[in-house]
């Protein structure tokens, strides 16, 4: 018979093991994309059909080079937690279920750095 | 130790069950939408990197996105966009505990996917225009 209490026993034995963190992140990088989002869509706009010079010269602008690294910084987070529900749904043996989560995160992080990597090149080379 | 086998009991009704319904499939839309939005963000990381690449990348990245099965990919990437982004609003409102009534719900949808589609063709009129 164990003296644990009921309570000691089921905790942290929750479908995802965590909380409503989660939840709360996917909302907030949510809201945080709509501003986002549409600066981005304002930008991709102004430069149809530009020439790689223009491009950069917007870009060599701080102020922008950081709207766009905040932008891909919330849309990889909102990404990762977005497909996570999806693969938590879906998957339903659990190594299926480690693994397309952790290809997830590599995805992710590979989408962010790659864009963050090069608003840095074209915005910091003289 | 008496055998004991699973009754057979009738199972809880699945989606197949149900009339579908528009806010029914608009979540299953707002899920698809995610989903793609999730793969198309390659496409801006490939302009992206190209613009940093060289002249010869970034001329293929535009060449792509100027071809007329590129401007078709870019129309349903923006309207992916534009669903799933007023989804969201849709979601947070539900999410402060208001508009659950039938009526409210009916029309949050409706001005969804009505929304999306109005934006999206506002969009590529402004792009239209904005073409060199």
């Amino acid at each position: 018979m164990s003296i644990r209490t009921p309570l000691s026993r089921v905790r942290g034995l929750g479908s995802a093991k965590s909380g409503t963190d989660t939840w709360w992140l996917e909302r907030m990088t949510g809201l945080a994309n709509l501003p986002l989002n549409l600066f981005l869509v304002i930008f991709l706009v102004m430069h149809v059909g530009a020439a790689r010079a223009e491009v950069i010269a917007s870009i060599r602008n701080p102020l922008v080079a950081g709207l766009l690294i905040l932008s891909f910084i919330a849309i990889a987070w909102h990404m990762r937690l977005g497909m996570r529900a999806i693969i938590e749904d879906y998957a339903q043996a659990h190594a299926t279920r480690v693994v397309l989560l952790l290809l997830n995160t590599i995805f992710t992080v590979v989408v962010a750095l790659a864009a963050i990597l090069a608003i840095l090149k074209m915005s910091l080379a003289s | 130790m008496v055998e004991t086998k699973p009754a057979s009991r009738p199972l809880s009704p699945h989606l197949q069950i149900y009339r579908p319904m528009l806010s029914m499939m608009m979540s299953i839309t707002h899920r698809i939408t995610g989903a793609a939005l999730y793969f198309g963000t390659l496409l801006l990381v490939w302009w992206l990197v190209a613009a940093a690449s060289s002249d010869q990348a970034f001329n293929l990245a535009q060449g792509f996105f100027s071809h007329w099965f590129g401007v078709i990919v870019l129309i349903g990437f923006s309207w992916a966009l534009i669903h799933h982004a007023l989804g969201g609003i849709r979601h947070l409102i539900w999410d402060t505990g208001r508009g659950f009534d039938l009526a409210t719900v009916e029309w949050l949808v409706r001005a969804n996917l009505i929304g999306s589609v109005a934006l999206t063709f506002v969009l590529w009129l402004v792009v239209y225009m904005a073409m060199p």
